[in-house]
């Protein structure tokens, strides 16, 4: 049975019509898509190529370019059915929606996703930074009605501090304690490269060792015109161990503490993380030297960017939804956590 | 205080000596005055702030945050001190600088709400002693750590002079009060683990009665009371003045010299029978000290040597004769709080080590062995004085949990929980009585970690447990030196100084040792 629609309401659709949360991910009716979804689905569109967001085997793919080429590296060629690539600032149209691509500045490629029909615009804005990154375009605010906002950091204790000044902590430390390897845990895409490329910035031009499994995203930063100097693979050659003496390594964060390790000298062990933040999760890790170097937007990132876009709802997911809510319920504006599960806010 | 706070930050998470003192001694060179001597004072705890109280600051960060997201920030911290540190608004400390550490201090001088909770709360378990933070100045000055222990106890913050004199801009300062703390001679122990394993020692040592004296080395603390110029003082062998918390002993000190002996805790109304070393514990790291406890675990001073006396410096004088002295000195101060260690006679190597194997008392962890000539010499010089331990206690325990290490070791897991049976309501149940992070060689760690890798049932962050069941599972033998008792630990028994001693692959779980047993060993 259907209710008579009153004319007046016609042209306004209500936001959770046009987006909302299913198990699949948040998926819009109307264009039959998903975003992020966290299962194989028919028609994904895809922020960035962080394997919790971007995931193999769906009908169709809509992403940037640099996010289907993080994709076809990491899954292979057929990975997806079809892929298109979105053009930042061009509007597309998906089953009559208009989808646009805008940059999100958290790795590379990295995207927020304006969703609009019947003039409501909601702005999906997947991971995102304010921070300097010279490795990924800079975000970029989008005026909209309903902002989905992420919450990795959504905590008052969580400030990045300046990144440059995270960088120097780590050649300080090289200077200070020359026999030891460096051995810096980064997420393999996106951190890693950011912790190189800052590198370079601050000047160290030494050749950096990179774990096994960093090699192909690194190359793939290389050819897409992130220059990341000289690197090697950190395996031993010889039985020199002193070969990694004083040297930058950098590989994924578990193997820090994994059998891995155990070939360099006296290992340090650094890790590139906003959780870094809290000195007990430094602790835990055995973490000596902590880097907050994160992709993610901080507590003042996360508030002044929604106070910038003045949305007149914001919907926050993954993380610490519950504070960011209650931030916004202070400032009267209209709030909620969405809840969608199957992101690791691990991940960083 | 940028620079401060990320000093603490690494001196927290650096866990090796070597790495600590480099932080240290970098940090003094780069860092001027007074900031340097402020941080040294945080460090060695030596800053005296009018307290402030855990609520007040609450109440501060509450006005300038709301307190349901206060709420959820310290829920995810857990630690308030550093919660606070973390959510503290930065545009109050942005708006023109960074503080310096002179200025947080001279402002929580003037006022006790301002910035640096961190500090004020004392919350700054940063893992670095007293001890270490003087090892540091001395290689920043080049000066040998034995003058800056002698001087310490004259200087307050933010330690001008000091810094003048390391760096050769300035005199020496001198102690500014009359009973100053005499660094410590320690011992060697008799054998070192290598020799351990060699039955035979009588052949090997050459312990004759008549060049060396030997006495039961108690198990206390030990301790040096000066009582000099109308001062007393009572420290630690590391230097820490410790006077504070044992006013019953320095109320004893009725004497003008300075006494290297132990410090115990006597059972109440008797005449100095040693308490357990756990009792000694209640005692120790205390501002100050109720009447209660001074009743319930009366402290006093065992006298092993005498190092000045009348005005007179022996420590350039042979053992022989500050012995005699001793005794004589002894003889006219003595008393209820300060008596004498007797001298253990012996004929043979064999009567020694007769004597070691059944000591009169319970709180008797050995022997001292010192030569009739030597000197008093600061350190641990070799050959004049050794020390023999009675061999530690062993028992069989199950490998409960293993917890990576740290440093060289965080690959490995290092950290070992271990437990003994007891009747649970299902049969024997293990319950954990210690942990052990030391005691292996390599080559037994690199087992231990196989093992623990091949037989994890549950991981919890870095923490793994392992199967341990009566007849899968993996038996250590631990040895330690005593045994307390502990309202902390579910077991009811605290061990000291636990350590691995050999991997027990020929004892199936099940035959490992009973709290029973164990308990048996407390007194």
């Amino acid at each position: 049975m259907k209710f008579p629609i009153h004319p007046r309401y016609i042209a306004i659709m209500r936001a959770e019509d046009l987006l909302h949360p299913t198990p699949a991910g948040l998926y819009c009716p109307s264009g039959d898509f998903y975003i992020d979804p966290v299962r194989a689905v028919d028609r994904a569109l895809v922020t960035h190529g962080h394997a919790d967001h971007a995931r193999p085997g769906h009908g169709a793919v809509l992403a940037t370019p640099e996010t289907l080429t993080i994709m076809a590296a990491r899954y292979g060629d057929g990975f997806t059915g079809r892929a298109d690539a979105a053009v930042f600032g061009k509007a597309t149209t998906v089953n009559g929606v208009n989808v646009t691509f805008h940059p999100a500045g958290h790795v590379l490629g990295s995207a927020q996703i304006a969703v609009e029909k019947n003039g409501l615009r909601i702005v999906a804005s997947g991971d995102y930074k304010r921070a300097a990154d010279p490795t990924c375009a800079p975000f970029v605010p989008v005026p909209c009605d309903v902002f989905i906002t992420e919450a990795t950091f959504a905590l008052p204790v969580f400030r990045h501090p300046d990144a440059g000044d995270e960088i120097a902590k780590l050649l300080t430390s090289l200077q200070q304690f020359t026999e030891r390897a460096h051995l810096v845990g980064a997420y393999s895409l996106g951190k890693a490269q950011r912790v190189i490329r800052m590198l370079r910035d601050a000047g160290y031009d030494a050749p950096i060792y990179i774990h096994g499994a960093l090699e192909k995203l690194c190359n793939l930063y290389e050819s897409e015109g992130v220059s990341l100097g000289p690197l090697l693979p950190a395996t031993v050659e010889t039985n020199d161990k002193d070969q990694f003496a004083g040297a930058v390594i950098v590989a994924p964060p578990a193997s820090l503490n994994d059998k891995w390790a155990r070939r360099f000298p006296d290992p340090l062990p650094a890790f590139a993380s906003g959780w870094m933040r809290i000195r007990q999760r430094a602790k835990q890790r055995g973490v000596e030297l902590p880097l907050i170097l994160s992709d993610h937007a901080d507590w003042d990132e996360l508030t002044d960017t929604i106070t910038e876009i003045g949305p007149s709802e914001v919907w926050v997911t993954h993380g610490r939804e519950e504070a960011l809510v209650r931030w916004c319920e202070l400032q009267g504006i209209a709030a909620r956590p969405l809840n969608i599960v199957g992101y690791e806010d691990e991940s960083e | 205080m940028n620079r401060f706070a990320a000093l603490l930050d690494r001196l927290v998470l650096t866990p090796q000596r070597n790495g600590k003192l480099r932080l240290l001694v970098d940090y003094f060179r780069d860092t001027p005055d007074p900031d340097r001597g402020y941080a040294l004072a945080g460090i060695t705890r030596d800053l005296e702030i009018a307290s402030v109280k855990p609520a007040m600051i609450r109440t501060l960060v509450e006005e300038r945050l709301d307190q349901v997201l206060f709420a959820y920030s310290y829920d995810y911290v857990g630690d308030l001190a550093e919660t606070v540190s973390l959510v503290w608004p930065e545009a109050e400390t942005r708006a023109n600088r960074v503080p310096t550490v002179a200025d947080v201090v001279e402002t929580l001088h003037q006022a006790s709400r301002s910035d640096g909770p961190g500090l004020v709360m004392g919350g700054l378990r940063i893992g670095v002693s007293a001890r270490l933070a003087k090892q540091a100045l001395a290689q920043f000055g080049g000066k040998d750590i034995v003058e800056i222990e002698e001087l310490w106890h004259g200087l307050e913050p933010p330690y001008l002079d000091l810094f003048a004199w390391l760096e050769d801009r300035g005199d020496k300062p001198a102690p500014n009060h009359s009973a100053p703390f005499r660094p410590v001679m320690l011992a060697h122990p008799l054998m070192e683990k290598a020799e351990r394993a060699d039955a035979d020692i009588a052949g090997k040592l050459a312990i004759a009665p008549e060049e060396f004296a030997a006495e039961w080395k108690w198990d206390g603390i030990r301790v040096q009371a000066a009582a000099e110029g109308g001062e007393r003082r009572l420290y630690s062998r590391t230097g820490d003045d410790i006077s504070d918390a044992f006013p019953d002993v320095l109320d004893a000190l009725d004497f003008e010299g300075a006494i290297d002996g132990e410090l115990l805790v006597m059972r109440p109304d008797t005449e100095r029978d040693v308490a357990p070393f756990g009792d000694l514990q209640q005692r120790l790291n205390r501002k100050t000290v109720s009447n209660k406890l001074l009743a319930s675990h009366p402290a006093f001073i065992r006298a092993y040597d005498l190092l000045t006396a009348d005005g007179n410096d022996l420590r350039g004088e042979p053992f022989q004769v500050r012995r005699n002295r001793l005794e004589a000195f002894i003889a006219r101060h003595g008393g209820e709080r300060l008596d004498l260690s007797p001298l253990v006679p012996f004929a043979s190597l064999d009567d020694l080590a007769a004597h070691r194997e059944s000591p009169p008392h319970a709180a008797i962890e050995g022997l001292m062995l010192k030569r009739w000539d030597s000197l008093y010499q600061p350190g641990r010089p070799k050959g004049p004085w050794f020390k023999w331990k009675r061999d530690p206690f062993l028992i069989d325990v199950v490998l409960l949990y293993a917890q990576r290490g740290h440093g060289k070791r965080s690959s490995f897991y290092s950290d070992y929980t271990f437990g003994v049976w007891r009747p649970g309501d299902n049969g024997q149940e293990l319950v954990p009585v210690g942990k052990a992070y030391f005691g292996f060689t390599d080559e037994e760690l690199k087992r231990l970690d196989k093992y623990v890798r091949d037989n994890t049932v549950e991981r919890f962050g870095p923490v793994r447990s392992v199967r341990a069941e009566p007849d899968h599972g993996l038996v250590l033998e631990v040895a330690f030196e005593g045994l307390n008792r502990s309202t902390r630990h579910k077991s009811g028994v605290a061990m000291r100084f636990p350590r691995i001693h050999r991997i027990r692959d020929d004892k199936p779980p099940g035959e490992a040792d009973t709290l029973e047993a164990l308990t048996a060993l407390l007194d």
